[in-house]
């Protein structure tokens, strides 16, 4: 039979059933818009979690205090206090791949205006920090190498603590106690938001790491080491460089561990990727699951509708249809009703996609791609599922059924 | 037959036999002959259960018989596989079928065109003129835009003679043409095959009806599987006086 007749026929077979073909689609246009919704709110996320792990600094890695072992047994990064801010100084002379280094201690405290008090995590850091954490300043400045030399009582705040102790009010120029050690707000930092891993990072006091050694924490170790790999320098060879320094710092002998870790950014970065990658892929799959519902669905209708048009199947056999032209027909007409769902449904899934974000706190992204996987997806359910009841058409008797009541 | 001056018949069925395999195998036809030569009109008749439709099927090549010959425009069939009969029904049959069998809610137009549309040598053009032809053959030219429900039962018998005459057929085959028409209506429909076959149609019809059978020229009965009887009509009926006369009664019955 000729294609073009083929095609028109099964068209117009469609539009006789019109509500019964709409009733068909509309499993596939819900499956098939599922799918685009899903995948973008999970593009979303995603992006938005890189977004924020660039937020904390770029080309940025991070030394931790060695694994101590206790008889074999490792008791965490951490655990041991092996860096100093020996370390710290040796790194600034000697690293050439390099453009910041800073201590980190951590404290956490209460900090205190009359009349409020607000817990929160003060960190001992050198001025290089803001740059390499991505820090910005909203209001005030940062303070500066010469704070760091003289000890000076100078603190910036994050927003959440500024909130919390001042409300709307500025804080520059305020005193806060933190312990009990009273200090000046000289800045206020760029809102960051939560973190990928569901911590306020703007609930935070920065402040000199001498200050917070001498007043705070006590001691001479840092737990933390954070430094910003320079523009175009490979962070592969920053980490060797910086363990050759830290392990002749640290005099440790060619048959002796590291007494450190020095994590990457993008290690972490790679890590939550993959985690927000499974989170897609797994909406995706739910989705997909009604997108087969779908394609049951016009199995169903299909086979109703060979069984309903078998005198039809007979006469046309009869006068000389032979099976594969049958059987063309009926999967034409399965596989109209799949694509013009699944172009309906891809419709439907953009609008839902724009839509959405405006209505519940979901980011969404929609990729090319994911559009044109679902409809291809939806096109093949139709061929699947429309194939064993078209061929129920074509085997059919003539005879038996030009015969059927 | 054997002389080269000879028609070649247009169906020759030579001892065909037709078992339907079961617990109990039932032999619906038992080695039945049969010839039909070009311009006949064959009425087959017989009680239901007798074997005709078996009969009908086979001559129409929708079945295959389990033994014998049967060769349908000097073709033999029994090699063919069920694709090349479909073929050959597309070709060489026009079927009219009991209780016309139009396709619904399609025109009229579309109905009788159907066939060529399965003949790849016939061009969607040519298959759409055609159909004008064989509707305009059956008068009912001005009624092609017309779905089958809008049509009375002899107009829709006399598209399904048109869909039947379309693929200009070497045997028009018809099983109770007239099995769902009041008497005026079955003669106008006879009328029909009878003029047809007086232009040349080779026409096989099966029916149960002993007036219809008397408008064919050769009948033959069937009982138990087997030709009991194969005469030529003697008092042919022209179903155009018959119609006339049914119609005039009808007029006075009203």
């Amino acid at each position: 039979m000729k294609r073009l007749v083929l095609l028109l026929t099964a068209l117009r077979s469609l539009l006789k059933n019109r509500l019964r073909t709409l009733l068909t689609m509309l499993g596939i246009i819900i499956g098939v818009a599922a799918v685009i919704v899903m995948v973008a709110i999970g593009r979303g996320a995603q992006s938005r979690i890189e977004r924020e792990i660039a937020s904390m600094g770029k080309n940025l890695l991070t030394i931790f205090s060695g694994a101590a072992q206790f008889g074999g047994v490792s008791r965490g990064g951490g655990s041991l206090s092996t860096l100093t801010l020996k370390d710290v100084d040796l790194l600034r002379e000697q690293a050439t791949l390099l453009s910041g280094v800073s201590p980190s201690v951590r404290v956490s405290s209460q900090a205190v205006v009359p009349g409020v008090n607000w817990q929160t995590t003060v960190f001992g850091v050198s001025p290089e920090y803001f740059e390499i954490r991505g820090w910005k300043l909203a209001q005030g400045e940062a303070f500066t190498e010469r704070d760091v030399r003289s000890r000076s009582r100078s603190a910036v705040l994050g927003k959440t603590v500024v909130t919390n102790l001042f409300g709307d009010a500025s804080p520059i120029g305020a005193e806060i106690r933190v312990g009990k050690v009273p200090l000046v707000v000289v800045g206020v930092l760029e809102e960051k938001g939560q973190s990928g891993f569901g911590n306020d990072q703007d609930d935070v006091i920065l402040a000199p790491i001498s200050t917070v050694m001498s007043r705070l924490s006590g001691g001479t170790n840092v737990q933390q080491i954070y430094v910003s790999v320079a523009e175009g320098k490979d962070s592969t060879a920053a980490t060797e460089e910086i363990r050759g320094i830290l392990r002749s710092s640290h005099r440790l002998g060619e048959t002796e561990a590291d007494d450190f870790n020095i994590r990457s950014q993008a290690e972490i970065s790679a890590a939550a990727a993959t985690t927000t990658q499974t989170f897609t892929l797994l909406l995706a799959a739910i989705a997909s699951v009604s997108l087969l519902v779908g394609g049951i669905g016009i199995m169903n209708i299909m086979l109703v509708s060979v069984t309903e048009r078998t005198r039809e199947i007979g006469i046309r056999l009869a006068v000389g249809a032979k099976s594969r032209d049958v059987l063309v027909q009926f999967l034409i007409e399965a596989i109209v009703v799949s694509t013009l769902g699944g172009l309906l449904g891809v419709a439907l899934g953009l609008a839902l996609a724009e839509v959405l974000p405006k209505l519940a706190p979901f980011q969404t992204q929609v990729q090319p791609a994911t559009v044109l996987m679902a409809l291809g997806f939806a096109v093949a359910v139709g061929v699947f599922f429309g194939f064993s009841p078209a061929r129920r058409a074509a085997e059919m008797d003539p005879i038996e059924a030009l015969r059927y009541e | 037959m054997t002389s080269a001056t000879a028609p070649v018949p247009v169906l020759a069925a030579e001892q065909v036999s037709k078992v339907y395999s079961g617990a109990v195998p039932v032999h619906a036809l038992r080695e039945v002959s049969l010839v039909v030569d070009p311009g006949e009109m064959l009425a087959i008749i017989g009680s239901s259960g007798s074997g005709k439709s078996t009969l009908m099927n086979i001559l129409g090549c929708l079945d295959r018989p389990t033994s014998g010959r049967y060769l349908l425009d000097g073709v033999e069939t029994s090699g063919l596989s069920k694709n090349e009969l479909a073929e050959l029904r597309n070709r060489k049959i026009g079927f009219v079928f009991q209780g016309f069998n139009l396709l619904p809610r399609t025109s009229a137009l579309e109905n009788v065109e159907l066939p060529l549309l399965y003949d790849r040598r016939v061009s969607v053009k040519e298959a759409r003129e055609r159909a004008l032809e064989a509707l305009a053959r059956v008068g009912l030219e001005d009624r092609a835009g017309h779905e089958p429900s809008q049509l009375s039962g002899g107009q829709q018998q006399r598209v399904a003679v048109a869909r039947a005459l379309v693929n200009r057929p070497k045997l028009l085959l018809a099983d109770e043409p007239t099995g769902n028409l009041d008497t005026a209506t079955s003669m106008n429909v006879l009328a029909l095959f009878q003029e047809l076959n007086d232009a040349g149609a080779t026409i096989v019809l099966v029916t149960h009806e002993p007036d219809i059978a008397r408008c064919a020229k050769r009948v033959i009965e069937i009982s138990d599987g087997r030709i009991r009887r194969d005469e030529l009509v003697k008092d042919r009926l022209r179903a155009a006086e018959m119609a006339r006369e049914a119609a005039a009664l009808a007029e006075v019955a009203s």
